[in-house]
Parts: structure tokens; C-alpha cells; sequence
């Protein structure tokens, strides 16, 4: 750590330039969340700039390991807050890999309705403080009305609003409610028209243009050495989307666009998001058109808790409710990495099983941490007006990754 | 003239974004009025625990710890008891004489009531428990459960007090 002591000596005159160490964070209010830069400053350049993480470091991972499996889905919202059913996903898909589950259409479709919306959830919220953040103060609350309605979608599904721990190992944890597919047709219907108001408010705003067009370049290169994923590497040119290369979960069933654009600033970093809302909303419309039939949770009794009624009528499914309660289940030994594509870039979970019926060990790959790692290479020899947004631009939630 | 078109285009973009403003001032607002007017739920909303009884106003929990040891943040306690034929309190064999949960721990995840076979333990939509004091997070049985109806006649009525049923 000795590169984020602060050095007096560097802080003095040092010739013709005065240099000097600032601390952006952690509490500056453009951080979203906890974290820490140093920047070294030359007048108004960065001459380097170093993201101290670890503020926000809550131990889940080793958490993990002292839970049984399906203990550990409550935990893997708590990663990350704006995308906690990707993390939910992710998790399951691990798991259910390992333990040789065929999740059943309608519990697939559903799934992938759901963290569509997640994506939307999360890109509104970057949208809005993003814009926040550069000064266009009113698209922060048309965003935020929007994922208002969302996380009432959320909670009529789950139950909870942010905390949503719908997805189970083996399926989903309930079915949808009463009321509540038509509750998701009737945002999705509307939504693309909320889209273009948040164009009509940016993108031809001459101070958003000047503000992200040309601003936080970064060679793609040094993008994938890095391990920066998501709508940066796309806003790159890179097409890179897990949905399209390792398809999860019956993506390679829907029909969407994965956006690129070539420009490599924080403009096309916004407008690959804008499009993604759009790219969403299709998918989302798609999965309610052809959502099936059928069950919600795998025929795997010794994993998925049996239906309630049965369990009331039938002594061999109490029985199996009584174990998997009190013992959960054991997953084969083995080890396993299971990658989606989160809002925020590839997001993967690595479950390493011994035979028991806990995880051994569960490491997250967050993309938020991947993505914070060109933090400096971003900023360098910058200008410090320019860092608010560049920062923005990468879009990363400190949960995710100091986890 | 390029300061000119600058000058126009930076106004129709201001105009473009008041129309928006305006159209909106012109919608119903989204958010709820708490605390003037109560929140509107979702049906499944995960709030404070509520413990239930049957039609004979008899607890339903039955003491099998199931509840327990779904739990994630382990913050059920429970301590069991014997049904006799002065005492009885549940319409099983046993029940919960202490059954606390530690909201300071509880994340609200549900699990407890999934795991729960006789639907003794609900999610109710109490959601105002923040307090000054973590040690009055600790719910006791009687903070959970619901009251007799006035006119109820429990089928059997105890003499005593379950131990460790004080406040
Ligand atoms: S809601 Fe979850 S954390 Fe709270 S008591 Fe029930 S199982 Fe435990
Ligand atoms: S609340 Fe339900 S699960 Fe918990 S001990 Fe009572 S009967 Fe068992």
C-alpha cells in the first residue's frame, strides 16, 4: 500500500510545477459508494491516479463456505444492489451445473424476464446519477421514476424490493403472482417511450455532448488485459457479451442485438446503454409472448423443496421437506465457473464443491472489481473536470466490488 | 454565424427538455405519501413476522425448529415445551415456550416461512421497526403473535404462564 501514502515531498515545489496529492473519496458523493482515489495532481492534470478499494468489504465470500447452498442465494443479492437477480442467476446456474439440473422452460423464460429487467433497473440508475454527476439534474428523476415501478415489479414477484432472492437453486422460489405478468407487459409496453424522453433530454443537449463525446478514451487493449467487461469494452468496439458467446439460461432462444459502438468515450459508452434499455425491453416482451407452460422448479426432489400442499397431504414429501430444511442437499464434488452477462459486464461465480452440502469455496468474479482496475489507465494524464465522468462511465457499485 | 446557430440550438434543446418537464408536471406522481398516508404493499411483501393460530385460537407452531435451521442469519431461538392437558398452547404435540427472532440479525429473506409446514410463521407487512436500542430488536413471542379475537374461546385455558413468556 505504500503507493497511497501520502508523500509530502511530493506535495512541495518541485521545480517550475507544483504538484499535489488529492483525495477524491471516500466520501466524495461521484464515488457511488465508498472508494478512495488518490490523484496526483499537476495543476489541473492527473498525473496518476489510484483507486483504493476495500471499504465496503463484507467477507460473503467466506460467508459462503459456513452456508448451506440454498443458504447462500440470500447473499448473492447482497452483492450487488442494482443487480442482485444477475447475482442470483449466476449463483443458481453454478450450482444447478454442478448438480446436473434441467431447469424447466417456464422458470428459464421467467428468469430471463426478470434480469432483463434487472439490466434496465441498473442502467436507469447509472443513467440518472451519471447525468447527475455531469449536471442534467432532471433526468435523474425520470430514471428514477422508472425503476420506482420497477422495484414495484420486484416486489410483487418476491416480495422484496432490492433483497429479491427469487431465484432458488433447482428453479424459482414462487411462481409469479397474480397479476403480475401483466404488471410487467404493461411497464414493458410503455417503457420504450420513457427511453426516448431520456434522449430527448441528452442527447441533444449541447453541454452532455461536450461534457462525454471524445472524453475517457481507453485503447481496447489494455481494455482485455485489464479485465474491463461489459458496455465499456462494447462502447470499445468489442463485441463481447456472454449472453451471445456462452449462452445461459435459453438466451440463444431470444432475438436481441448486442450494441457497439466504436466512438471509446463516455458518450458511446451511454449511448451502448441507451440502446441496451431498448435491446432489454425486447427481450423482455419476447419472454412474455412465449413464456411457457409448465413447472417452475426441476424434478429433483432430494434438492427442491416439494409443493406446499403436497407437503401438508403426503408423508414422503414432509419427509424430503424436513431433510432438505434442516440438511439441505449435497452437491457432487467438483468445481465450476459460471459466467452471465450482468448489467455491468461478465459477472461469474466459481463454486468449488468437496461432496458436502456446502460450498468449499465461492469466489465471485464481479465485473465491477475487473473494471475498476483500469480505473488508473483511464485517468491518467487527464484532466480532473474530465475524471467525474470518465469515472461515471465506467459504472461500478462498490458492493460489487469489494464484496 | 456560427455563435448564432449555437445560440438556437442550445435554445430548442432547452425548450425540448421543458416540454418534457411540463408534460410530466401533468402526470400522477409515483411515490407514496408515508408517512401522511400509509405505503401501498405488494401482497408479498416480507415485513415483521407474524405468528398464527388456527380456527380453536391455538398457536400453530408446533416447535419443529424447521424455521430455525432454514434460517441464514440463524436469529430464530427457540425453546420448546410439552403440551399437557391443563397447558395447552399449540395444536400439536409440542410447543414454542420462547420464540424469539433477532430482527437486529434477520435479513428478511423469507426462508423461515417457506420452511415453516404448518404456516405458523408469515411475513406480515409491519415494516417500522427501526429503534434506538438494538436490545428492543429482540421479538419476543408475544411482539409476534396475533392477538385472540376479543370474543374467541380458546378450548382449553391455562392456569399459567409459559416459562420465559415475560416482556
Ligand atoms: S426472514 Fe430470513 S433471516 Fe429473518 S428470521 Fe426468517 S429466515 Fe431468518
Ligand atoms: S414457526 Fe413453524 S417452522 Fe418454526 S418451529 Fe414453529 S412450526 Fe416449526
Amino acid at each position: 500500500m505504500a503507493t497511497l501514502e501520502m508523500n509530502p515531498a511530493a506535495a512541495g515545489d518541485t521545480g517550475s510545477t507544483r504538484r499535489m496529492t488529492l483525495n477524491m473519496g471516500p466520501q466524495h458523493p461521484s464515488t457511488h459508494g465508498v472508494l478512495r482515489v488518490v490523484l496526483e495532481l499537476d495543476g489541473e492534470t492527473i498525473l496518476k491516479a489510484t483507486p483504493d478499494i476495500g471499504f465496503l468489504h463484507t467477507g460473503i465470500e467466506k460467508q459462503c463456505e459456513v452456508r448451506t447452498y440454498q443458504q447462500v442465494v440470500p447473499l448473492t443479492d447482497r452483492v450487488d444492489y442494482l443487480a442482485n437477480l444477475s447475482n442470483n442467476l449466476c449463483y443458481c446456474l453454478a450450482v444447478e451445473k454442478l448438480l446436473g439440473l434441467e431447469i424447466p422452460p417456464r422458470a428459464q423464460w421467467v428468469r430471463v424476464m426478470l434480469t432483463e429487467i434487472t439490466r434496465i433497473n441498473s442502467h436507469l440508475v447509472w443513467l440518472g446519477t451519471h447525468a447527475l454527476d455531469i449536471g442534467a439534474m432532471t433526468v435523474f428523476f425520470y430514471c428514477f421514476r422508472e425503476r420506482e415501478k420497477i422495484l414495484r415489479l420486484f416486489e410483487m414477484f418476491s416480495g422484496q424490493r432490492l433483497m429479491t432472492s427469487y431465484f432458488r437453486v433447482g428453479g424459482l422460489a414462487l411462481d409469479a403472482p397474480r397479476g403480475g405478468f401483466q404488471a410487467v407487459r404493461r411497464f414493458i409496453d410503455e417503457f420504450p417511450s420513457n427511453v426516448d424522453e431520456y434522449e430527448n433530454l441528452l442527447n441533444a443537449n449541447p453541454i452532455w455532448q461536450m461534457r462525454t463525446q471524445g472524453v475517457g478514451p481507453m485503447p481496447v487493449d489494455d481494455m482485455i488485459d485489464w479485465g474491463i467487461t461489459g458496455p465499456m469494452l462494447r462502447a470499445a468496439g468489442f463485441p463481447w457479451d456472454i449472453r451471445k458467446t456462452e449462452p445461459y439460461s435459453s438466451y440463444e432462444k431470444f432475438q436481441f442485438e448486442v450494441p457497439v459502438e466504436t466512438g471509446n468515450d463516455v458518450w458511446s459508452r451511454y449511448r451502448v446503454r441507451m440502446r441496451e434499455l431498448r435491446e432489454s425491453a425486447k427481450i423482455v416482451v419476447q419472454a412474455l409472448d412465449g413464456l411457457p407452460e409448465g413447472p417452475i422448479t426441476a424434478d429433483a426432489p432430494k434438492v427442491v423443496l416439494p409443493d406446499r400442499e403436497k407437503m401438508k397431504t403426503q408423508m414422503e414429501a414432509l419427509i424430503y421437506h424436513f431433510k432438505i430444511v434442516t440438511e439441505g442437499f449435497s452437491v457432487p464434488a467438483g468445481e465450476i465457473y459460471q459466467a452471465v452477462e450482468a448489467p455491468r459486464g461478465e459477472l461469474a461465480y466459481y463454486v468449488v464443491s468437496n461432496g458436502t452440502g456446502k460450498p468449499h469455496r465461492l469466489h465471485m468474479r464481479t465485473p465491477s472489481f475487473g473494471n475498476l482496475q483500469g480505473l488508473g489507465p483511464l485517468l491518467d494524464g487527464r484532466l480532473i473536470a474530465d475524471s467525474i465522468a470518465a469515472m461515471g462511465s465506467m459504472d461500478f457499485v462498490l458492493g460489487d466490488c469489494d464484496r | 454565424m456560427p455563435k448564432i446557430t449555437n445560440v438556437l440550438e442550445g435554445a430548442s434543446a432547452l425548450v425540448k427538455g421543458l416540454s418534457i418537464t411540463f408534460k410530466e408536471m401533468m402526470q400522477p406522481t409515483l411515490t407514496d405519501d408515508y408517512p401522511d398516508k400509509p405505503p401501498v404493499f405488494q401482497e408479498r411483501f416480507r415485513g415483521a413476522h407474524v405468528l398464527q393460530r388456527d380456527e380453536f385460537g391455538l398457536e400453530k407452531c408446533v416447535a419443529c425448529f424447521l424455521c430455525a435451521a432454514a434460517c441464514p442469519s440463524e436469529c430464530i431461538h427457540i425453546e420448546a415445551e410439552e403440551n399437557t392437558e391443563q397447558v395447552r398452547i399449540s395444536g400439536g404435540e409440542r410447543y414454542a415456550s420462547v420464540y424469539n427472532i433477532d430482527y437486529n440479525r434477520c435479513i428478511f429473506c423469507g426462508y423461515c416461512v417457506e420452511a415453516c409446514p404448518t404456516d405458523a410463521i408469515t411475513h406480515g407487512h409491519g415494516f417500522e421497526l427501526a429503534s434506538y436500542d438494538t436490545s428492543t430488536l429482540i421479538y419476543r413471542k408475544e411482539n409476534m403473535l396475533v392477538a385472540l379475537p376479543a370474543d374467541a374461546k380458546p378450548v382449553r385455558i391455562h392456569e399459567q404462564a409459559p416459562a420465559g413468556g415475560h416482556h
